[in-house]
């Protein structure tokens, strides 16, 4: 149930590893949406961003991402704060995080430039060999061993497993709760999404090829970014309880009107939603013959859904296939994968906490931008801050990775020296040769 | 190269891996058409030409020796640098990522040794040992 990449994945992999090792399965991918037509009809309400990890571990699984589908290759952040900016570049200046559409683009398109990214996935899943129903499941049932899924024009239908891959924006959580699965669903909160159109030359101009993120002093915002894609430019908010009067707050910020060019119109989006995301795991993403996968099981915080929803299809595939499909099976050999997931998101709590009281202290984040801006105008390979920010921001590496490297005594020395000198000299210009450029600007 | 396309873009003729040097990382082509040269006694040998979706450089993955080959761009290629670290720590938490690699590694050795045995057969039986 549910064609989104975590359906899909888990599709693609189980008939690859059955056909590796000789199996003859057939799956049915039940997805009422149709991804070549644009929101909301195709739509998955997520801000699009395929992270630098699962490029690089598509590719090496033989899924490349196709330039019809990639509406722009990052390959930098910019930082944006009330005391300045920094641009950190990807240490390789190489276009390794991908800016999608899950769907074919936002209300009104005009033209059809790209594909749809879970489309490409889909179709990777139908050349495997799935049988793609484009119908909603209206009754499930398990029965004698067997689970029972029917829709409105098909007669009902027996299966050995389902996987769940409905996502947490669907009334389809309804039905699993009252079939007999023992399904409790995730935690989630709200965030708003907001496309905004501007044209190709536009984003060039004051975008680029930079993905920007916001760490600024407002109350209930954790995080923002602006993701340039083709002709839009997407506008992500995360944080606690987002209504319209947070996301007016932060349209209107200086910081944000400073990227956007002059005429932007920040009341006019061309589409816009509020979705809810996964901020706490399901309780049981797995039962007797059920798998819950993505964001209706677990999923990692604020970063890298896909990511995750890869990481767990593969984990629920490879258990299906070697191991069995019963609850003992999945606890045994799924059930650590989505463990290390929600053990890491403890210590991404933690460090969301941490980034919280940033946006409240001024010189830290001072120090922060001084440092990021020391180690971006250097040449050697030194870059403790850059790189923390990098993988907090692109969600590549595991929060625990992050978190660790925080604590190292070389980065916490330069941190509270930094910190120390923009508390002495609150106004004191952060990078001398590098403050005013395109790459630095201080406040 | 259409804009959307991810990794490095490499121009007609360009180095992406030199011969001798070191690595840690490995490649995997996004668009466009790369050559494999081996340079010996002064002389370039052509070893292969690889296509979207081929891996190179995969040794630096597993080995700590220098680049074995030459990879240039055949017209304007795209390829995507995968990091060795993070390969590794992917293969620890779930081993059949290496599948892939193992397959194409698979399919070098079945090649190579069609070749060896092409070379033998073309020489005369009292020069074959």
């Amino acid at each position: 149930m549910g064609g989104g990449p975590a359906g899909s994945l888990f599709t693609y992999f189980l008939l690859d590893m059955a056909e590796r090792v000789g199996i003859d399965l057939n799956v049915d991918v039940y997805e009422p949406r149709d991804f070549s037509r644009p929101a909301p009809h195709g739509c998955n309400m997520c801000g699009g961003i395929i992270s630098e990890s699962l490029v690089q571990n598509l590719a090496t699984e033989g899924i490349n991402l196709p330039a019809n589908i990639v509406q722009r290759g990052i390959d930098s952040y910019c930082m944006h704060m009330d005391v300045g900016e920094v641009y950190i570049d990807n240490p390789l200046f190489e276009k390794r995080i991908a800016a999608v559409y899950r769907g074919s683009g936002p209300k009104g398109i005009k033209e059809m430039k790209w594909g749809s990214f879970d489309g490409h996935l889909q179709s990777l899943s139908d050349k495997k060999g799935a049988c793609i129903i484009d119908e909603k499941v209206t009754e499930l049932r398990r029965q004698d061993g067997r689970i029972f899924i029917k829709t409105k024009t098909r007669t009902e239908q027996s299966y050995a497993l389902l996987a769940v891959a409905t996502g947490v924006n669907t009334a389809a959580l309804k039905l699993l709760q009252k079939a007999d699965l023992d399904y409790k669903p995730p935690q989630t909160t709200k965030t708003a999404i907001r496309e905004y159109l501007l044209g190709t030359e536009t984003i060039e101009k004051y975008l680029g090829t930079s993905m920007h993120v916001f760490l600024l002093d407002i109350p209930r915002l954790t995080f923002a970014a602006i993701i340039p894609k083709g002709d839009y430019v997407t506008i992500c908010l995360l944080g606690d309880k987002i209504d319209s009067e947070l996301l007016e707050t932060f349209l209107n910020a200086p910081e944000v009107k400073g990227c956007m060019p002059p005429d932007w119109q920040w009341d006019k989006p061309a589409c816009q939603c509020s979705p809810r995301m996964n901020v706490a795991p399901a309780p049981l993403p797995y039962g007797d013959q059920v798998v819950f996968l993505g964001d209706c099981g677990v999923t990692r915080l604020y970063k890298d859904g896909i990511g995750a929803a890869y990481r767990a299809a593969k984990a629920a595939a490879s258990t299906a296939v070697f191991h069995g499909i019963s609850a003992e099976d999945f606890r045994s050999h799924y059930l650590p994968a989505c463990r290390k997931m929600t053990n890491d998101n403890r210590i991404g709590m933690v460090i969301f906490w941490f980034t919280k009281i940033i946006q409240r202290l001024r010189f830290v984040r001072r120090a922060i931008l001084a440092m990021a801006a020391k180690e971006q105008e250097s040449a050697d390979n030194d870059k403790a801050m850059s790189m923390v920010l990098w993988d907090m921001f692109t969600g590549s590496a595991p929060y625990r990775e992050i978190f660790l490297r925080t604590l190292h005594p070389v980065y916490l020395a330069r941190l509270f020296w930094h910190s120390f000198m923009a508390l002495i000299f609150p106004s004191r210009k952060i990078k001398p040769g590098l403050e005013g450029t395109e790459r630095v600007t201080t406040v | 190269m259409v804009k959307g396309t991810l990794g490095k873009i490499y121009h007609k003729g360009e180095v992406i891996i030199r011969q001798g040097e070191s690595g840690d990382c490995m490649y995997v082509i996004q668009g466009g058409q790369v050559e494999v040269v081996q340079e010996m006694d002064g002389e370039e040998i052509k070893l292969a030409e690889l296509n979207e979706g081929d891996f190179f450089g995969d040794m630096a993955i597993f080995e700590r020796e220098v680049r074995s080959a030459t990879v240039r761009s055949l017209g304007d290629s795209s390829v995507l640098t995968v990091d060795k670290k993070n390969f590794l720590r992917r293969i620890q938490e779930d081993p059949s990522l290496a599948f892939r690699l193992v397959q194409s590694m698979s399919g070098r050795i079945r090649k190579m040794s069609e070749t060896v045995t092409g070379l033998r057969i073309s020489q005369p039986p009292w020069n074959r040992e």
